[in-house]
């Protein structure tokens, strides 16, 4: 079996692993890309709508351009991207990481690397996870795969659309199957807001005249061999109102439910998921709990931006190229998600260092938000946040100067919003 | 006349609220960096919108002719193989170099879906030049060999 | 291969399980069967649903036929899983008590089995039954222990068995819909909706849910098949509460109660309800009935999470009396009827294979052995069953199974490709040969792959790929 040894393995091969990659390279380490699919790229391949890249670029991109800055940039450096290829096993030997891929033109590889960095995106949660009641027609997809069909394949999967869920994929979808002749009919979402970012409520569905029904539960699917419609029923202070129930006739269905961090195969190699994303327990150097073993972007924690899946990716390449010279963190402070705040990721800041970088999201809906920072109690920060949401990330970056004076063996930083 | 709008020009989404005064001159609040009133002033008036879709590849059919007719590039499927599952590129991509007419958005689609773009094309290729006379290019945005 | 307006000794209607056990059966001798199947892909009816499991042979009382037949039937498992290709563990079955009157209900199973012949049946006190199945809650007070029960995954057995029958000289006839029939001396002329005639001198009604409407159109009993649903849920095969043996509770008067069932995939199943319904056609989930699946599976197994789920599906059963109706037909000649084949239909299919043949054979059917009967079905390797070493002498012998197209399950395109070689060209015919679309993302990422592959193997145009033939197609027009 032919075997590979390289410094550093990136599984996945979209913006978070290959700009992960392009870091490590530019340390001078050794480094491979293993991707599933025939082109790097991953997700943003499918993305031919715009809004990539204003802060990455400071131009307004398309998906596809935006992984093909990066893909002529990998190109131009000694990375081996391994597309068309799967991990089937990944161990952990000592002071090695064992892989082993698979490829139709190449067979079955052994790679052994001293450091892997987990960048292999989410999924979409689809029908069964929240359990959509009713047939089971032809007709139901997640926004993803019609955005697949549609953008990629050239197919049209049906005419007379509801969308379920208000998420960015689904808003997004909403105005492609506008933009290709199709009539979007609804968009039902649980919550009492929208998942999305909002200029895409405006965009999506304002300009196209779409309905969306807030608080409102999809109660049932129904349709013999295909989609024939949908039921959907209000929620009025937490009580769902059966008499209320009413249907949309409809041939397709298109779920953006939210996503999944794709952590099957970090599960295999022990690497310890966090339930509030899950996605890996990571410390401050984006380490997870196997030494040698980071992780960035949507497998992490599901970003908004790929701007921001990009720079998190830097930052854990870079920290895994200092892992490999032998850098340890130094003091590091636990944090802890504190009022209104849903999760905060990394797990852990390094008091030594200037340029911790937390991502975080709301529970809540506020207009004039603070987010406040506590060290053992202590405030050493507040920010005036203004409009916060859920499906808005918020960033927040802390250095030495708020974090080095700690008293007590375990000290916490807690970051709330008030 | 007042209107509250939220701006779209980055995922930031200032609320903004746009006043019209008695001179015909709009005065906007909210924005948290200049490009949100010049957004403000352009919704206000004469909103446009980025327009991005996917246009027909030249060898996504058995045997088809480029849009002028100069060449077969017809290939078979499998024969043009983007990988082991092998069939061609069907679509390629594009989209307008800025925010165009809203109201002309329409057509210009179909303009778009009427095109066939001939492989190899360069991501950054201009696939129709002065859109409906608005000066807008519509442009491949991915290379596809 | 004979084509359809030939003569053949014997016509079964329906390939589900029994259909297929009768026909593999039979294609062991020297005739001429046609397998009449009205989907676009056999088990696609009430096989399909079918919670997989095998009996353990002390449910029911050996007065009655499906009792003697599933003991039998328990027993023909592992050859056949020897000879043919499908997923098949005895993996054991557990009845576990909640409180003292459930022991003593237990009680009367064990008595049962024991009568009825079954090998290490075992009453089991808290501690024994714990040890046996540690996924069962603290409440736990003890049962009952079936070792020789299993499970196996039934559209696969089903594939399996029909795919050795074809190979063997049966000639299967899908979107066979029959519609009416007649008798002229010993011959039946059986004529299928689209219009496709075929003749035969004996007709086996192995039709399920519409063995009633079967039987009629033949001018035979009049009976009716009621339809009761059963919803199950399917959970996250890394989920922690996966047990290692079936768990049962005690059965109501109405069904065998809701079970936790390791299936033979590595998955979790729980489930299935009973209630009956009205449209036969009616396999769509409830909020309701879900909400009991949940709920009555935590009292066995408490560690079972919300979030394990990963899709619900609901099956029909078709319900006609006590017992299986196995029997000629006394109003017509030359007419079988295999009818209300509901639990335990599946663990005494081979049994009912052996039975309907030994009918047919008092009923004048001339059996002579066939000299080169193959029993063997080819398996097919299957990529996530593979060592890395395995896997990489595989690809090099055939790359395609080096490209993987279902992440989830890790299936690859050569397996698709066999799928779809072997007449399986629905996305759910692929699904149950292969399992890709049935892990955890439900075809999100493979789908499309799926579809690229079908329109190149079998020439089908987009629109004319369907989710399970009929009208359930997947694309509507091109752009």
């Amino acid at each position: 079996m032919k075997e590979l040894k390289f410094d550093a393995v990136v599984l996945g091969g979209g913006a978070a692993g290959m700009a992960a990659a392009l870091e490590l390279v530019s340390r001078g380490r050794s480094c491979a890309i293993i991707e599933r699919e025939e082109q790097l790229g991953g997700i943003l391949v499918q993305c031919i709508h715009n809004g990539f890249g204003l802060i990455e670029f400071n131009e307004e991109l398309s998906g596809p351009e935006f992984a093909e800055r990066f893909e002529e940039k990998v190109a131009k450096t000694g990375i081996v991207a391994l597309c068309s290829t799967t991990v089937v096993e990944m161990e952990v030997e000592g002071e090695e990481k064992v892989l082993y891929c698979v490829s139709s033109a190449r067979g079955v590889e052994r790679i052994r690397s001293k450091v892997v960095v987990l960048a292999m995106g989410c999924r979409e949660r689809n029908r069964g996870n929240i359990r959509i009641p009713g047939s089971r027609p032809s007709g139901v997809y997640t926004a993803g795969l019609a955005q697949r069909l549609v953008n990629i394949e050239g197919y049209v999967p049906g005419k007379d659309i509801v969308i379920i869920g208000s998420g960015d994929i689904g808003l997004i979808m909403a105005r492609r199957m506008s933009w290709i002749g199709c009539k979007v009919h609804a968009v039902v979402e649980i919550l009492p807001y929208p998942s999305g970012l909002t200029r895409n409520i405006v965009q999506c569905l304002h300009d196209f005249d779409i309905p969306l029904y807030l608080s409102h539960l999809t109660t049932d699917i129904y349709g013999r061999d295909r989609v024939e419609g949908v039921e959907i029923t209000p929620i009025e202070n937490g009580a769902l109102m059966s008499e209320k129930s009413f249907k949309i006739p409809c041939d397709t269905v298109l779920l953006s439910v939210g996503l999944v961090p794709e952590n099957e195969l970090s599960k295999k190699a022990g690497v310890e998921i966090n339930s509030m994303t899950n996605g890996p327990w990571v410390d401050s150097t984006l380490m997870t709990n196997v030494p040698g073993v980071f992780a960035c972007g949507n497998v992490l924690h599901v970003h908004d931006l790929v701007d921001y899946v990009v720079e998190e990716a830097r930052r854990a390449g870079a920290f895994a190229a200092e892992w490999l010279g032998g850098k340890k963190p130094g003091k590091e402070l636990r944090v802890k998600a504190g009022s209104n705040v849903r999760y905060v990721a990394p797990s852990k800041v390094d008091a030594t260092r200037e340029g911790n970088k937390l991502y975080l999201r709301t529970l809540v809906v506020k207009n004039e938000a603070i987010l406040e920072v506590k060290l053992d109690n202590r405030v050493v920060r507040t920010i005036k946040k203004g409009h916060v949401q859920p499906s808005e990330m918020i960033m927040l970056s802390l250095g030495k100067a708020e974090l080095e004076a700690v008293a007590g063996p375990d000290p916490v930083l807690e970051i709330s919003i008030h | 006349m007042s209107k509250d709008l939220v701006c779209i020009t980055c995922p930031l989404g200032c609320r903004l609220s746009v006043e019209l005064g008695a001179d015909g001159e709009i005065a906007v609040a909210g924005n948290r960096c200049p490009r949100g009133a010049v957004y403000a002033r352009e919704e206000f008036f004469s909103p446009k919108r980025v327009v991005t879709a996917s246009a027909r590849a030249a060898f996504a059919d058995i045997s088809t002719k480029a849009a002028d007719g100069s060449q077969d590039l017809g290939r078979s499927l499998g024969e043009r193989s983007s990988g082991a599952i092998g069939a061609s590129i069907r679509r390629v991509p594009v989209r307008s170099t800025a925010p165009f007419p809203k109201e002309l958005v329409a057509d210009l689609l179909r303009e778009i879906y009427a095109l066939t773009v001939g492989i190899p094309v360069k991501s950054g290729a201009i696939l129709i030049s002065n859109a409906l006379g608005t000066g807008i290019d519509v442009i491949a945005t991915r290379t596809v060999r | 291969m004979k084509s359809s307006s030939d003569s053949f000794d014997v016509a079964i209607i329906g390939a589900g399980v029994s259909g297929a056990n009768i026909a593999r059966k039979l294609s062991a001798y020297e005739l001429d069967v046609a397998l009449l199947e009205k989907e676009v892909d056999v088990a696609f009816g009430t096989s399909k649903a079918n919670s997989g499991i095998v009996h353990g042979g002390f449910h029911h009382n050996r007065k009655h036929l499906m009792a003697r037949l599933e003991i039998q039937g328990n027993l023909m498992f592992d050859r056949l899983k020897a000879e043919l290709d499908f997923p098949f563990e005895r993996c054991g079955i557990v009845v576990a008590a909640l409180h003292e009157d459930e022991m003593r209900a237990i009680e009367q199973l064990y008595m049962q089995g024991v009568d009825n012949g079954v090998i290490g049946i075992e009453m089991c006190s808290r501690e024994r039954i714990l040890e046996l199945e540690p996924k069962l809650g603290p409440d736990t007070m003890g049962g009952l222990y079936a070792p020789g029960g299993g499970i196996v995954e039934p559209y696969r057995f089903v594939f399996s068995l029909v795919e050795n029958a074809v190979k063997n000289g049966v000639s299967l006839m899908t979107k066979f819909c029959v519609e009416s029939a007649f008798r002229e001396g010993e011959v039946w002329t059986v004529r299928s909706a689209d219009g496709r005639t075929i003749r035969a001198r004996w007709v086996v009604n192995a039709a399920g849910l519409f063995a009633d409407d079967v039987s009629k159109v033949f001018g035979a009993e009049d009976f009716e098949i009621k339809a009761r649903k059963g919803e199950y849920y399917l959970l996250d095969r890394l989920t922690k509460a996966k047990p290692n043996r079936v768990v049962f509770p005690v059965p109501t008067s109405v069904s065998k109660g809701m079970l936790i069932i390791p299936t033979a995939e590595g998955t979790v199943l729980i489930g299935p309800t009973a209630t009956g319904v009205i449209d036969k056609e009616d396999v769509a989930t409830t909020r309701l009935e879900l909400d009991t699946i949940l709920k009555s599976a935590r009292t066995m197994i408490p560690s079972i999470l919300e979030t394990d789920v990963i899709t619900s599906f609901a099956g029909l059963r078709p319900v006609l009396g006590e017992d299986f109706y196995i029997d000629t037909s006394k109003k017509v000649a030359g007419f079988v009827q295999v009818a209300g084949i509901q639990s335990p239909g599946l663990t005494a299919s081979p049994a009912i294979g052996e039975y309907v043949k030994e009918i047919l054979k008092k009923d004048g059917l001339r059996l002579v052995e066939k000299a080169d009967w193959d029993p063997f079905d080819h398996k097919v390797p299957r990529v996530k069953d593979l060592s890395p070493f395995e896997l990489d002498e595989l690809v090099k012998k055939e790359p395609s199974y080096g490209e993987i197209v279902c992440r989830c399950e890790r299936v690859s395109e050569a397996e698709i490709v066999e799928a779809i070689k072997r007449g399986h060209d629905t996305l759910d015919g692929i699904k149950y040969f292969t399992r890709a679309q049935m892990g955890r993302c439900q075809g999100g990422f493979c789908t499309y792959k799926i579809l690229k592959i079908l329109m190149r193997e079998t020439g089908m145009s987009y629109d004319e790929i369907t989710k399970r033939g009929g009208t359930s197609a997947i694309l509507r027009s091109e752009l």
